[in-house]
């Protein structure tokens, strides 16, 4: 095949290089801050009464760095390679590619300077001021740019699937970050949001929502679709599965947010329109898990060796877990008894850290040999043990905060005969204690893991060894 | 909202899931030019597709989600103005005031709607009126022996009051203590009743402005030497002359007017604090306690109930 042949320097790998590198010190530094401050939720004594150091202000820096440092350099990094080689053609503009680069590091080091300094749109998951809004949508639209620049000088007839999810996060995420970040100034470190109460609200979830469905979504199901075919060495599953899940999902993730806005002020017709979308939503998020998994038939073998394989695979299944669990409580009479409890936030850990960490993971075990031109990672063994950690971590994480979560919904909702509350909201606090060391074991297993990838990523980029043939890309260069 | 919004809402609703359902037949029929099962002959970076069929166990998930989502949207609010067959709502949303919530439950109750907060608190009020009422019936004196009646009366507490008065009822800084027997408005069961049906607004102003900084310190002095703190007698001679403002609420004597709320400053029980400080804050800036009206949010019996409990807190037999 004369494409698969092509000469690596024709691609830009530099910046697809460097987005790697930081996405593995990212994630040690926002999973890190997860379990300091899950820490403080058993140990309130360890914000060393420190205003900075308080949970309230690192919790925004957490969720930023995971999702957006993290996630963000991961989705960069695989954007940019896939989208070069699957159209065959270098990057449409390095010096743009450059450009996001160093724009989104600077972006996660202002996060990182000012969430902890308190200041903060207080916009879930859009935290950031104004001044660092504009950046980032500079920063976006030179991404948006230089993607699709890439993906119209394409050298291949069609645009590969990957691509379409890419591209569908890209510019999804520019309306959602401009939409939801409209404000008025009032100085260089605050400002106010244009929208007003419930208005607010659904635009805050309208965004939030979607944050979680095209950037945590779409963008890793893009990395899905180039990763694990290449990884398992097999043809994707089914094209038509490919296209009617893509369209679907699409159309339908955009609706969901008022699911998080259940019996309060938001009229009712949005509520139901929110909770049936994101219902039907559940099918084709099946779609795409099936796709992926179904890929293996043929190579279920390849995963008893394989530990990268094994990362992406388990993703899926996460995947396939939380996209169950998602539509269900979207679902006004179960997100009646879940909303405001910890099943919340375990079930936006099993989504985050089994399908997006590992997906991600996966992906970057992948990417590092090739990206530095070596044979391949310096220890598999470790890149296994690192598969445990992160497994048992989630696992953990997830199955502590399903039982502190039910058990919350169930106290808060339990009354006396006289019709009173049986238990008080500390009642509960006091209740879930014991979840909450579980869920800080979970997060130090799952960053033990990252620490462990970072030495193994390390020992293999400073190795002597070189990669025989030019094109190490082939899954096959990959240890079976 | 407008027609064209109702329309434009329902329009696109039921567009995407329409066209969910026409995309789904469309992917059922294999259009695109590739014998099933055989690869898609477009190879990217080494990855080919197969034009494999769509799983059918999925197809039908895919089918039943579609008509319950249709279902749902005949039946509850959704597209737009259109209310559903039901006749369903969570709350009357639209309402600004408590006149226009109790007009909203009867006019839905005779307009046979289903709106289900109304419908949660019937059921409540059904089912738990009548372990209010029971107790309530009883006069508060007898109440106290009851350890059972108590027990109701500390839960409402513990839900209603505890989050001001602290949840052993000790009070805080502005908030009083109610087990140490010592009343701002009269501790007897009706007394007590008449506070937690319409609430105390207490007002005690600033003097900072007619009496000056001097004139403050003597007043603080005179006032502390009332619970014999040692002062410095000069001060609080001056202070003494200055008194006669305060008597008119606080009696010539200091021991309080309870017709009025204003504290005794003999006892040496304090609600905004005894130090120096602050009351000299407490004189100079002035001090406003708000104990809100239950009742409109308890109601007549729940009321006696916990009265009874806050009774019991400093009762002497």
């Amino acid at each position: 095949m004369s494409e698969m042949t092509r000469d690596h320097s024709e691609y830009n790998y530099d910046v697809v290089r460097k987005f790697a590198v930081m996405a593995i010190i990212w994630g040690i530094v926002g999973m890190g801050v997860g379990v300091l401050i899950a820490a403080q939720l058993i140990w309130p004594a360890l914000n060393f009464d420190t205003p900075w150091l308080t949970f309230s202000r690192l919790r925004p820096l957490h969720t930023n760095a995971v999702i957006f440092a993290f996630g963000g350099c991961a989705l960069f990094a695989t954007s940019y390679y896939v989208v070069q080689r699957t159209s065959q053609v270098r990057l449409f503009s390095d010096k743009l590619a450059n450009f996001t680069f160093w724009g989104w590091q600077a972006i996660i080091l202002s996060a990182v300077i000012t969430l902890p300094m308190g200041l903060t749109s207080s916009k879930e998951y859009a935290e950031l001021e104004w001044p660092i809004d504009i950046l980032i949508t500079l920063v976006w639209v030179a991404y948006l740019i230089n993607f699709f620049g890439t993906v119209i000088i394409r050298k291949v007839s069609h645009i590969y699937v990957a691509n379409w999810f890419f591209g569908a996060f890209i510019i999804t995420v520019a309306v959602l970050h401009i939409g939801n970040s409209l404000a008025v100034p009032v100085s260089l470190t605050k400002s106010y949001s244009i929208y007003g109460g419930a208005v607010d609200a659904m635009m805050q979830w309208w965004y939030g929502h979607n944050a979680v469905g095209f950037f945590l979504t779409a963008g890793f199901l893009g990395m899905m679709y180039y990763f694990v075919p290449k990884q398992a060495g097999r043809p994707v599953y089914s094209y038509r599965l490919s296209v009617i899940h893509f369209w679907a999902l699409v159309s339908l993730y955009i609706w969901a947010g008022p699911h998080h806005l259940h019996y309060t002020a938001l009229p009712d017709w949005t509520q139901s329109v929110g909770m049936v979308m994101s219902v039907v939503l559940f099918v084709p998020s099946w779609g795409g898990m099936i796709n992926g998994i179904m890929t293996l038939s043929g190579a279920w073998h390849k995963l008893r060796s394989d530990p990268v394989l094994r990362f992406l695979i388990v993703s899926l299944s996460f995947y396939g877990m939380s996209t169950f669990e998602g539509p269900m409580m979207a679902i006004k009479t179960v997100n009646a008894l879940s909303h405001y409890t910890d099943w919340t936030i375990g079930h936006v850990h099993s989504g985050a850290l089994g399908w997006v960490a590992m997906v991600s993971i996966g992906s970057l075990y992948h990417l590092i040999p090739i990206l530095f031109n070596k044979p391949g990672m310096y220890s598999i063994r470790l890149v296994n043990v690192h598969f445990w950690l992160a497994t048992v971590g989630v696992v953990l994480y997830i199955v502590a905060m399903w039982i502190s979560g039910v058990m919350q919904g169930l106290m808060w909702r339990a009354v006396n005969a006289d019709g009173t509350l049986t238990y008080s909201f500390v009642e509960s606090l006091e209740a879930s204690m014991p979840f909450y060391f579980i869920r800080f074991l979970g997060g130090c297993f799952v960053v033990t893991g990252m620490l462990l990838m970072a030495y193994n990523c390390y020992k293999t980029i400073t190795s002597e060894d070189k990669a025989e043939a030019q094109d190490a890309a082939a899954s096959e260069a990959q240890p079976a | 909202m407008s027609s064209f919004w109702s329309i434009f809402v329902s329009v696109i609703s039921l567009g995407t899931i329409l066209g969910c359902f026409l995309l789904l037949r469309w992917c059922l029929k294999n259009k695109t030019g590739v014998e099933e099962g055989d690869d898609m002959h477009h190879e990217f970076d080494g990855i080919l597709e197969i034009n494999n069929g769509l799983p059918v166990w999925w197809t039908y998930m895919f089918y039943a989600v579609i008509v319950w989502a249709l279902v749902y949207f005949a039946l509850y609010p959704g597209l737009g103005n259109f209310q559903g067959l039901l006749g369903w709502k969570s709350s009357h949303q639209d309402i600004r005031s408590l006149e226009e919530s109790r007009a909203a439950v009867i006019a839905a109750k005779e307009a046979g709607e289903i709106v289900q907060y109304d419908r949660e608190l019937e059921f409540a009020a059904q089912k738990f009126d009548p372990v209010f009422k029971a107790i309530a019936d009883r006069p508060i004196e007898e109440l106290v022996n009851d350890p059972e009646a108590l027990k109701v009366g500390q839960r409402l507490f513990l839900q209603n009051c505890a989050m001001c008065h602290g949840s052993d009822a000790r009070g805080s800084t502005g908030f009083p203590n109610l087990t140490d027997n010592d009343w701002l408005y009269g501790g007897t069961p009706e007394k007590i009743k008449e506070t937690l049906r319409h609430g105390r607004q207490g007002a005690m102003p600033g003097w900072i402005d007619s009496m000056g900084e001097k004139g403050i310190e003597e007043v603080v002095a005179y006032a502390l030497s009332l619970s014999g703190r040692s002062v410095d007698q000069d001060l609080a001679d001056k202070g003494k002359a200055r008194f006669a403002v305060c008597a008119a609420c606080h009696g010539m004597d200091g021991t309080g007017n309870q017709a009025l709320g204003a504290p005794n400053l003999t006892d040496n029980i304090w609600l905004y604090g005894g130090s120096h400080r602050a009351v000299t804050e407490t004189l100079t800036y002035g001090r406003n306690g708000v104990m809100p009206a239950f009742n409109e949010r308890l109601g007549e019996d729940k009321i006696h109930v916990v009265a009874a409990y806050v009774y019991s807190l400093s009762y002497q037999p």
